[in-house]
């Protein structure tokens, strides 16, 4: 399945996303998967707040689609969101992870299985330790991580729990997490 | 090509063995999460890799109840989603009413919370004397939680928002008796109950539903599987019956999909089309 980006934030992730989805190049060649615990129902309000900042469309990501380069698709919440081995979303309502339902962990262990080293993961602002799991499975399919500097973060503890478990193979402020991705995707600088 | 994983050979592995040793066939599951499910399973029963849950589930039978009820996962709510309890009854509930014998087939009923939410729903409309609930799972130790009606006291605030918000009129409490942890649900809301073991996969038409109610199960069927149910859903209905599926469910990718209409798309209520057969 096509290269992929994943990403995952709790506390304070709504002002993360609106800084990193709106420092991405407009033809950014990849597709963007974001959980994001909300807390809220309502996710298309939540959508439509991040595209307006952001360079590309950002959608619910929708049981059984495609994932779609080009696109940001956010897990609708209530739901776990996973990745399939033919590149479509599918959905699950099994426990909570680490009190989360959309969990990141379980969107990156399934992305990580269906995309190999094709995947980049991002951890960024968040209260607990949800996606350190995940970010240390994608790594060990050879897949890039991406932290955000704990410090830098609304957040630390996220961050610092997926340094702690995974490590990551770039760990930079949230500033600079969208120039980051930008060049690693370049369309022939694949990672 | 590479070379797939260990860990999916594993599951692989082990979902043939249960298919061929004791005849459960998961081939047809959406397969990240029915592995998350296995690996789960594998941790959960003490061993180190699926491989060696596979041989022990080839030699054990009585493992295979604690297997299919780890492979169901039963997680649900009263009221989950209330909007669609309230569609339900302003804008199914009427219809219903015109029949003399109200059947409702709810297919993948888990811990038994939606069956409880449809009969007082039911009670509250003055149709529950002439309803039959036909409560279905494919896993015993589900079913068996679901007749006793018994839940967790710490989940009472939780379903008694949900229960308002779906614009029922009592109070959730006046159906519970809560009991040290517990609320245990009047036993008279099983009045018209009917519990059954029903796989979805293998098994055939159940009843002549006016309502099938299968909330957040076929998420985790493939389109194929998925496109066999709905089949299996269309010729259990009557003529233009209703059908509710889970708030996020996607029937775009069946065939099956054309033989139902939608009446309300955002709270997934279909309705049999007449020309379906
Ligand atoms: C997530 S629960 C859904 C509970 C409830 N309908 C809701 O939405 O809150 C899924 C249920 O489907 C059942 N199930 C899964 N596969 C099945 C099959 N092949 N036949 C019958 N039931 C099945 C599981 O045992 C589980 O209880």
């Amino acid at each position: 399945m096509a290269p992929t980006v994943v990403m995952g934030c709790s506390a304070g992730g709504m002002s993360a996303l609106r800084t990193v989805l709106g420092g991405l190049d407009k033809g950014f060649p990849r597709p963007v998967v974001v959980v994001c615990h909300t807390g809220s129902e309502d996710i298309t309000t939540f959508c439509e707040l991040l595209e307006t900042t952001s360079t590309l469309p950002v959608r619910e990501a929708r049981e059984r689609q495609s994932v779609t380069t080009g696109v940001v698709h956010v897990a609708p919440s209530g739901y776990h969101l996973l990745l399939e081995g033919d590149g479509r979303f599918a959905l699950s309502v099994d426990e909570r992870v680490s009190f989360a339902r959309p969990a990141i962990d379980v969107l990156f262990e399934s992305a990580a299985s269906a995309c190999g080293s094709d995947l980049i993961g991002v951890v960024m602002t968040g209260a607990n330790y949800d996606g350190a799991a995940g970010l240390r499975t994608i790594r060990r399919r050879g897949g890039l991580a991406i932290v955000q500097t704990p410090a830098d973060a609304h957040a630390p503890s996220m961050p610092q729990a997926a340094l702690d478990v995974a490590g990551a193979d770039y760990c930079v402020p949230l500033g600079e997490i969208a120039s980051v991705l930008n060049q690693l995707c370049l369309p022939k600088a694949r990672p | 090509m590479a070379r797939p994983e260990i860990e999916d050979v594993e599951v692989d592995l082990f979902m043939r063995a249960l298919q061929l040793r004791h005849g459960y066939d998961f081939s047809r599951y959406a397969p990240a999460s029915f592995k998350r499910r296995v690996l789960n399973l594998a941790a959960s029963a003490g061993c180190r890799t699926v491989i060696e849950l596979t041989d022990r589930l080839l030699r054990e039978d009585a493992l295979v109840p604690q297997v299919i009820a780890g492979l169901s996962v039963p997680v649900s709510e009263m009221f989950r989603n209330p909007s669609v309890f309230r569609t339900l009854r302003e804008e199914v509930l009427p219809v219903l009413a015109s029949y003399p014998v109200i059947n409702i087939w709810q297919a993948g009923c888990a811990f038994g919370q939606e069956v409880y939410s449809l009969a007082i729903l039911l009670e509250e409309a003055g149709l529950y004397d002439r309803s039959q609930i036909f409560a279905t799972d494919f896993s015993d130790a589900a079913l068996i939680r679901a007749q006793e009606g018994i839940f967790p006291a710490r989940d009472a605030r939780l379903y008694s928002e949900n229960y308002l918000a779906a614009g029922c009129q009592r109070s959730l409490a006046d159906y519970y008796h809560a009991r040290y942890d517990f609320m245990k649900f009047d036993e008279r809301l099983k009045r018209n109950v009917t519990f059954a073991n029903h796989n979805l996969v293998c098994d055939g038409v159940f009843c002549e539903a006016h309502l099938i109610l299968c909330r957040n199960v076929l998420i985790y069927f493939t389109n194929e599987l998925q496109d066999h149910v709905l089949s299996l859903f269309r010729d259990s209905l009557v003529r233009n019956g209703f059908l509710c599926l889970g708030n996020r469910e996607n029937i775009g990718f069946a065939s099956a999909a054309r033989d139902f209409t939608p009446v309300n798309a955002r709270e997934r209520i279909f309705r049999k089309s007449a020309e379906a057969a």
